[in-house]
């Protein structure tokens, strides 16, 4: 259903959407962390991770490298974990998913669901390594249904991911 | 494929220049990150003001979505209850009769105590309460056990102090903000409790697991101290835990270890109440006391 924008607000107004939609929805995952659930198991995966491993391997171009660095800021602050692990995490993935993609000729649902999977899990373990070095944290196994549920959810996060970006870009 | 040498995205100085930058901040930035959390590990207790911001803000978000939650925990206990009536009803009843026989037992004991107390003229110390407060949330995304309490900084809560509900102890506090503060909770593996067991007394350390349950240790190498039901409560040694608050109870006793569940379960808590951080009457041996008997574990 697309129209003609004829309006010149209407245009500008439509350049902000398709800028801002993924990062606000990149930082609703991260806020998904605050649901009213105390919990004394890990238990949710990361949706922010989520949100921006889908947004990142549905349009390749449209973030910057360093889009790792507020996002993953915004997460530490909101999820507890100590600040700077997303940071360095995230940024991690993004330069290894731009090292990949320079490799990969073309990229199939099954290859974006691995390479989401690699990330999920390495974000998983090292930040099951980070929360061991600053005293905490438990066994690996306390973290298998977290990571299960995360790789599982990615399929759901990438439609949510196109679903918006259709939104966002008014088609 | 092997990548192509040069990645050029067109002629255009001005993009080429761009994505560069992009690859020298990404870098940058992960560096910082690798700072931030080395400055994480070193000093705990940094940025805590703006963790103490972000608290304030963010709670309000989860203490409002708390309400329904509970309801719809408590319709589906309530469906199990419908189901399991038949054999709940007997296994109460049975309970029943054993509690009663304890609560003669306890009477007893009780008298005896104030009794042999007042022989040696002890006073009964008790904890200064702080703030009650409803616990809202939980960092559930991360490998840490953390909870977000609904008191902070204007209501007396600091960083340090023992945190419980009735059924007993539920951790104790890391970060406070000005209206909020997290709770490092029992089950987190970064946090020690020096405990008794309730029976005979043999003091053992509880740490978490980080998967809900607990680890206990005796003090005392080569001990036994735990049997299946045990009741372990804190001793106090070592400060910030008043002594005879409830901890765990013992569901799995291995050769020395014991693998325990803590009896404020955090997940059904509603209300916890801040006490301020036990100071033992007298230090004697406080010098000498072994480092495992502070509750070890730094706050990130």
């Amino acid at each position: 259903m697309s129209r003609i924008i004829d309006d010149d607000r209407a245009l500008r107004r439509l350049m902000w959407r398709a800028r801002l939609v993924p990062i606000v929805s990149t930082m609703a995952g991260s806020l998904l962390a605050l649901m009213p659930v105390v919990s004394d198991v890990p238990l949710l995966p990361s949706f922010g991770l989520l949100m921006l491993l889908s947004w990142r391997l549905l349009r390749p171009e449209h973030w910057p490298l360093w889009i790792g660095v507020p996002l993953g800021a915004f997460d530490d602050l909101i999820g507890g974990a100590p600040l700077g692990s997303a940071i360095l995490l995230w940024t991690l993935c993004l330069l290894a998913l731009d090292a990949v993609d320079s490799r990969l000729i073309w990229r199939d649902y099954w290859q974006e669901w691995l390479l989401a999977a690699a990330s999920i899990l390495f974000c998983g373990l090292a930040g099951l390594f980070i929360a061991h070095r600053t005293g905490g944290g438990g066994d690996l196994k306390t973290i298998v249904p977290q990571l299960t549920l995360g790789i599982l959810l990615f399929p759901v996060t990438a439609r949510i991911a196109s679903r918006l970006d259709h939104w966002r870009l008014g088609l | 494929m092997a990548p192509p040498p040069k990645r050029r995205p067109g002629f255009s100085r001005r993009a080429q220049y761009s994505l560069f930058a992009a690859y020298v901040v990404a870098v940058l930035g992960a560096l910082l990150g690798l700072l931030l959390l080395l400055a994480a590990r070193f000093d705990p207790v940094g940025y805590a003001a703006l963790r103490g911001v972000v608290l304030d803000a963010t709670t309000p978000i989860s203490a409002g979505g708390r309400e329904a939650v509970d309801g719809v925990r408590e319709g589906g206990s309530a469906i199990g209850a419908y189901f399991m009536a038949a054999s709940q009803n007997r296994a109460m009843r049975a309970e029943l009769e054993r509690s009663r026989e304890a609560l003669v037992e306890a009477r007893a004991i009780e008298f005896e105590n104030r009794r042999l107390k007042r022989l040696l003229a002890l006073s009964e110390q008790r904890p200064e309460r702080i703030a009650a407060a409803r616990l809202v949330g939980s960092t559930s995304a991360t490998a840490r056990s953390f909870a977000t309490l609904t008191a902070g900084r204007a209501q007396g809560v600091v960083p340090g102090q023992p945190v419980r509900a009735a059924e007993g102890l539920v951790g104790r506090v890391i970060e406070a903000g000005r209206w909020s503060s997290r709770v490092l909770l029992l089950t987190d593996a970064g946090n020690v409790v020096p405990v008794r067991v309730a029976r005979d007394g043999n003091p053992a350390l509880v740490s978490g697991l980080g998967d809900g349950r607990l680890e206990a240790k005796p003090l005392l190498p080569g001990a036994r101290p735990f049997r299946r039901g045990d009741i372990l409560v804190t001793s106090g040694t070592g400060g910030l835990y008043g002594p005879n608050v409830p901890v765990a109870v013992v569901t799995q006793a291995n050769d020395d270890r014991a693998i325990a569940y803590p009896l404020a379960n955090p997940a059904r808590v509603d209300f916890a109440i801040v006490e301020a951080a036990y100071l033992p009457p007298e230090t004697p041996a406080a010098g000498a006391a072994p480092a495992a008997a502070t509750p070890a574990g730094t706050a990130p």
